[in-house]
């Protein structure tokens, strides 16, 4: 072996052995656990909470389906289909809300003078940074029944009655997208900041319409913005747990919910496990799908 | 005929919805706070500004207990986690790309990408059977689970920086016969220390802030700040918990202010 190779062995060895603290923490408290998930997934529910050490698919099996008490047969669960579609349904809507209006306001930072544009931004990461509780605990006042919005509406006399939102999905979508639009804004942001806006006057010189230059130059160029975006608010979305517990109460339940529920008073830990399974399964799908675009966009416009 | 031209700044709409944006943004926090400092009790009266809310909070056992576990856990988890983030990030930075690098990069990430649900219920299995196998039940568990996931918030600044850093002063170090650790603790350091006081910031803001691991993660009696609000929320609401988001929403806004003269970048 030459210095060099040996050189570059022990750089090799350094690298793994700076990174094992690390690597030691996650692998205890992060990915370790999710293999345990993945082997509850397929144990029989114990009695009272917990396994009972038997291989099983009805963890599996009762994600959709539900066994009939008297006779046995599967039946489709609907109950829990109501759970699914209403987190895709609501995952979805907010990833376009949040779209919708986080594009706007992410082209009017981007376009700032320097100096305006430093405490624009400092402005949308401030709530993205606070406390995700004191963020949903905010919207709850603005939308319960002796909150904001009715306290408001009552006064100017529009109303007699207050509105309910509360515990709706309403309410629901209302905190997500009030939640997560950060999220959106900044990858956006940050794909339009580097983009030269003088494309745009050579389009708009060519006599394109202001909506043929947003569609035929500012959309394929910030494209990879957002689906970064998309990604960022549709995945905390969909594993969703504090904003539909707090505003959506007990009967609006998303996935995260449904999960807790099989370690509390469902009782049904394989259950809980599989449908972790899925929710991690589908999340990894939706990150991949970025990845493979990321990396594409990339090559196109390097 | 006026001449055409193109304001990328004055697209027709799109301020208005931004500014909107903001106001949406802002106005349910500056609500909170506002009713903070409300002398009464409810939202349809203003009976004058008052700290009476915030003294009621502090008076209450379960609101202070909380709030100084809440400080040790943080506190915990940010110092561990940055530490071990500054040694894996001078490990994966700066030299040629080896086997493994991306297992790295993956391992170090995958707190940002699992939901937090998953991991959750992954570690109440986990710990709920060390706990029975030890009989510990101390904040151990939950210091170890905020480090996990303080980690890549951690990792991330202080390797943007160290992949900043110009190479030559501490090649003019070794040049002049300092050993790798001298270079290390005299040049290499006092470099990177904005990155990693950067990191260690975010990290603690992320474990003060987390609610979903902790709930699932704690043993009885071991209330966080946002756990203790989180069953606050199942009961009627009082203004107390407006105070106690006021002081958590002034603690994160003071870091986050550090944070960015951290990291700014000097013109």
């Amino acid at each position: 072996m030459n210095g060099e190779e040996k050189a570059r062995a022990r750089s090799v060895r350094n690298a793994w052995a700076l990174s094992a603290p690390a690597l030691v923490i996650l692998g205890i408290a992060a990915s370790g656990p999710l293999l345990i998930i993945l082997i509850y997934s397929f144990l029989s529910p114990g009695q009272y909470g917990n396994v009972s050490w038997a291989f099983s698919l009805e963890g599996w099996i009762g994600i959709l389906y539900s066994k009939d008490i008297f006779d046995g047969t599967l039946q489709l669960a609907d109950a829990h289909l109501t759970i699914f579609w209403r987190s895709v349904k609501l995952s979805l809507l907010t990833t376009l809300i949040t779209f919708a209006v986080g594009f706007p306001t992410a082209w009017f930072i981007a376009t700032r003078p320097p100096k305006a544009r430093a405490l624009w931004l400092f402005l949308i990461t401030i709530p993205f940074w606070t406390n995700l509780l004191v963020r949903t605990f905010a919207i709850n006042e603005v939308v319960r029944n002796e909150g904001l919005v009715n306290t408001v509406l009552i006064k100017l006399g529009l109303i007699a009655t207050p509105l309910r939102m509360i515990n709706t999905d309403f309410a629901v979508l209302v905190g997500m997208t009030y939640v997560y639009l950060p999220l959106m804004v900044l990858p956006l942001f940050a794909t339009i900041d580097r983009f030269d806006m003088k494309l745009l006057e050579a389009g708009y010189d060519l006599y394109a319409t202001r909506l043929q230059v947003l569609r035929r130059v500012i959309l394929p160029i910030v494209k990879p913005g957002i689906v970064a975006g998309s990604i960022l608010v549709f995945v905390p979305s969909l594993g969703a747990y504090v904003t539909p517990r707090v505003l959506g109460g007990g009967k609006n339940m998303m996935i995260g919910n449904f999960i807790e529920l099989q370690f509390g008073q469902g009782r049904n830990w394989p259950l809980g496990a599989a449908l972790s399974m899925t929710l991690l399964i589908v999340v990894m799908a939706a990150l991949l799908i970025y990845v493979r675009t990321a990396n594409r966009g990339g090559a196109g416009h390097g | 005929m006026a001449e055409r031209s193109f304001e990328p700044s004055r697209i027709p709409g799109f301020a208005a919805v931004a500014v909107l944006a903001f106001i949406c943004l802002y106005l349910p926090i500056f609500t909170l706070v506002v009713y903070a400092f409300n002398g009464g009790s409810s939202m349809a009266v203003w009976e004058g500004v008052s700290f009476h809310w915030f003294e009621k909070a502090w008076a209450n056992e379960a609101v202070k207990s909380a709030t100084l576990r809440s400080l040790q856990i943080a506190s915990s988890a940010a110092l561990i986690a940055t530490t071990v983030a500054t040694l894996a990030a001078l490990g994966t930075t700066r030299r040629t790309a080896f086997r493994g690098q991306t297992f790295i990069y993956v391992m170090i990430n995958q707190p940002l990408m699992v939901p937090e649900i998953v991991t959750a219920v992954a570690l109440l299995i986990l710990f709920g059977v060390v706990k029975q196998w030890t009989g510990y039940q101390g904040l151990g568990y939950l210091i170890l689970a905020h480090t996990a996931f303080c980690i890549p918030f951690a990792y991330l600044p202080i390797r943007a920086r160290l992949e900043g850093m110009d190479l030559t002063l501490e090649t003019a170090a070794a040049d002049l016969y300092a050993d790798p650790w001298r270079t290390f603790r005299h040049v290499t350091l006092p470099l990177l220390a904005p990155g990693i006081l950067a990191g260690a910031m975010l990290a603690f803001v992320i474990s003060l802030d987390d609610v979903v691991i902790t709930e699932f993660v704690k043993s009885g009696g071991q209330d966080t700040l946002p756990t203790f609000m989180l069953g606050q929320l199942r009961r009627a609401i009082t203004p107390e918990i407006n105070a106690v988001s006021t002081v958590l929403l002034g603690l994160t806004v003071m870091l986050l202010t550090a944070f960015f003269l951290l990291t700014r970048k000097k013109d």
